[in-house]
């Protein structure tokens, strides 16, 4: 094969994209060469006041919270037996997987030490969230790569392991569903002994509540913005009365957040933090303001959700809102107590967009080459549920003649 | 034994004799940096007239040592925090736990390290006392047991209650500190935070951790059961499982 086809099949056409990724890659690289043999104080604007940034803040927070679109599809198909959802339960999980191999991608650059990732295996010590934090990591990464493997046996028409995953998928995917309910809340448990360290308007006893809920809001919210991203990228048609009825499922737990902080500002008596002429203040109306209540009341106007550009910019708010509170608790609000003020250096951004584009590369990549996306339709639910009744009728006639 | 150190600020000189005996003992290399760091386990600093010293507290319950995932950080049975850099994968949740701003970092270094002063836990083992104890000239730091030490401290306050500000910092601080302070000014003024911790940090942690065995369990039975009667349902309908008068099932 001469070197120009060879080209054209593995790069292809040069798009402006293409060359985005590549110099950013390029960047990327550079940047992670610093860090590992010059070290953090070369390559990040971390100091012993400010000990984690961006890639604890966006990498791994805001990682592990965008996966959620995996274990809440999951349940829904597979413990809620709502079978219709089907369809876009294989990209959730792809997505959850990806994402999940990035945050550890992530942790690996910004632990000082990563070659010793292994240890919480052998040294336990069950009173650290971090712990708790580090083996949910482990296990559910490994759940992920199981709830995927259907698809690579698929592939590959490997019967057999076909056979057995499927018929531990119900376990499996409920193994999922509580790794992750642990996972999504340990994060926010992490602040939970800086009472005098994180501001007032996130500090909250609920914090671990507050994640997972919002996990959950952000795992719908995922669904729709990652399935209308694909359909665009892959020239397929979008499930837009599935993602129509997963909307709903936003605005519901976008309401039960709503209805928590209340009850949560209540009983701290932090009201009044709401209105005062500050930074964090500022902050935290953008990230509940635009990144909750608008999109919440966006999503429930029948209008919007019909809309597919309505309603995929209304759940990339919920996505904005979502980045911007976990950054919030782990940047913004520590900054006052820390008495300085933390911006990410150029290479912990070019390592974490490296990072992201890396995910998005592969995405690309899997759900070119792997069935990710169902091309035919089982048969669509509102059919199935003629073929039903007239099943019924059927044995009724057979009983009665 | 739990050992402790009384330090007070009205008998300190300033003159930074513990910094360098502290240095020399942790093969610290010299510096003016003049604030904790990986090169400092202990600065002394000064307000007005007054000299205080910055170093750890040694929690007796300490939020370091409960939030490290590999127990690289630990409080031992005679009262120092020591730390094990060959379990640390480097994570800094303890710099980011300690109340007290006490865990530096080697920022500089490929293979970094958490710093911070261990109360010289191998000298105390052999019975000695700490460096900066032992160099210190005026007795502004002293070393023992910590319940004498309370006991001391509490004595100067009663006997020259005009010369101390009545509160001995780390007798209830973050659940109490083996590190205790005497001042003759309030404690926030000379940069020793209050504001009113008395819990010790990691039963923040702990009231939602002792609840994921809860979760777990009350999780799985719940998931389980929804799907067992969801599944049910929908094989009934759907004619693939049928429940007959006799109560008996049938796949």
């Amino acid at each position: 094969m001469s070197a120009a086809s060879l080209k054209e099949k593995y790069i292809g056409k040069l798009t402006f994209w293409k060359v985005v990724f590549f110099i950013v890659v390029a960047i990327g690289i550079y940047a992670t060469y610093v860090r590992y043999f010059r070290g953090l104080g070369a390559s990040t604007n971390l100091s012993d006041q400010f000990p984690w940034g961006l890639w604890i803040g966006f990498d791994v927070m805001c990682g592990v919270a965008l996966a959620a679109g995996g274990f809440t599809l999951a349940a829904v198909v597979y413990i809620f037996n709502i079978k219709h959802f089907h369809p876009v339960i294989r990209p959730a999980i792809l997505t959850a997987f990806l994402g999940y191999l990035l945050v550890i991608v992530g942790i690996l650059f910004d632990l000082g030490k990563p070659w010793n990732i292994w240890h919480p295996l052998v040294m336990w010590n069950p009173h650290s969230v971090m712990f708790e934090v580090a083996w949910c990591v482990m296990l559910y990464t490994t759940v992920l790569a199981l709830e995927f493997s259907p698809v690579v046996f698929e592939k590959f028409r490997m019967e057999k392991p076909l056979k057995i995953i499927k018929s531990i998928t119900i376990p499996l995917v409920m193994l999922g569903v509580l790794l992750s309910t642990l996972h999504q809340s340990s994060l926010g448990s992490l602040f939970l002994i800086v009472p005098e360290k994180l501001y007032p308007l996130w500090y909250s006893p609920l914090l671990p509540v507050f994640f997972f809920i919002s996990a959950l809001m952000v795992g719908f919210a995922m669904v729709i913005f990652e399935s209308y991203l694909s359909a665009r990228a892959f020239n397929k048609s979008l499930e837009k009365p599935l993602l129509m009825e997963i909307a709903r499922g936003v605005v519901f737990m976008a309401m039960l957040y709503l209805i928590l902080k209340a009850l949560d500002f209540t009983r701290r008596d932090a009201w009044g933090y709401l209105f005062q002429a500050n930074f964090e203040t500022l902050m935290f109306w953008l990230e509940v303001g635009g990144g909750v209540i608008i999109p919440m009341i966006l999503l429930s106007i029948p209008r919007i959700r019909r809309n597919q550009t309505a309603l995929f910019w209304s759940v990339s708010l919920v996505v904005v809102g979502l980045v911007m509170n976990r950054m919030n608790i782990a940047i913004t609000g520590m900054q006052r107590s820390a008495g300085v003020t933390y911006y990410p250096s150029w290479m912990e951004v070019f390592i974490t967009l490296t990072i992201v584009a890396i995910g998005f590369a592969a995405f690309r990549m899997i759900a070119k080459h792997f069935p990710i996306f169902e091309t035919t339709e089982p048969i669509p639910a509102p059919i199935k549920k003629k073929v039903k009744v007239s099943v019924r009728s059927k044995q009724a006639l057979l009983e009665t003649s | 034994m739990s050992y402790g150190i009384l330090f007070d600020v009205t008998q300190c000189i300033g003159c930074e004799g513990c910094m360098y005996a502290c240095r020399e003992k942790n093969n610290l290399p010299d510096n003016s940096e003049h604030k904790l760091s990986a090169k400092n386990y202990t600065v002394v600093k000064s307000k007005d007239d007054l000299y205080y010293r910055q170093m750890c507290m040694h929690c007796e319950d300490p939020a370091c040592a409960s939030v490290c995932p590999v127990g690289a950080l630990e409080k031992t049975a005679e009262g120092p925090v020591v730390y094990d850099s060959s379990k640390c994968m480097g994570c800094r949740y303890c710099m980011v736990a300690c109340p007290f701003n006490v865990p530096k970092y080697e920022w500089g270094s490929a293979n970094p390290v958490v710093s911070k002063c261990v109360m010289c836990y191998d000298r105390v083992k052999d019975g000695k006392m700490p460096a900066c104890a032992e160099a210190c000239p005026t007795g502004a730091t002293t070393f023992g047991n910590r319940d004498e030490l309370l006991k001391e401290a509490h004595r100067r306050i009663d006997e020259n209650p005009d010369q101390y500000y009545p509160h001995v910092y780390g007798e209830k601080e973050a659940g109490g500190t083996s590190v205790l302070i005497l001042s003759s000014v309030a404690f926030p003024e000379i940069g020793y935070k209050t504001a009113g911790y008395d819990k010790a940090f990691p039963e923040y942690t702990w009231q939602v951790m002792k609840e994921i065995p809860n979760v777990v369990a009350f999780g799985g039975i719940f998931m389980y059961g929804l799907w067992w009667i969801i599944n049910r349902r929908m094989k009934i309908e759907d004619g693939t499982m049928t429940t007959h008068m006799d109560g008996k099932e049938q796949e």
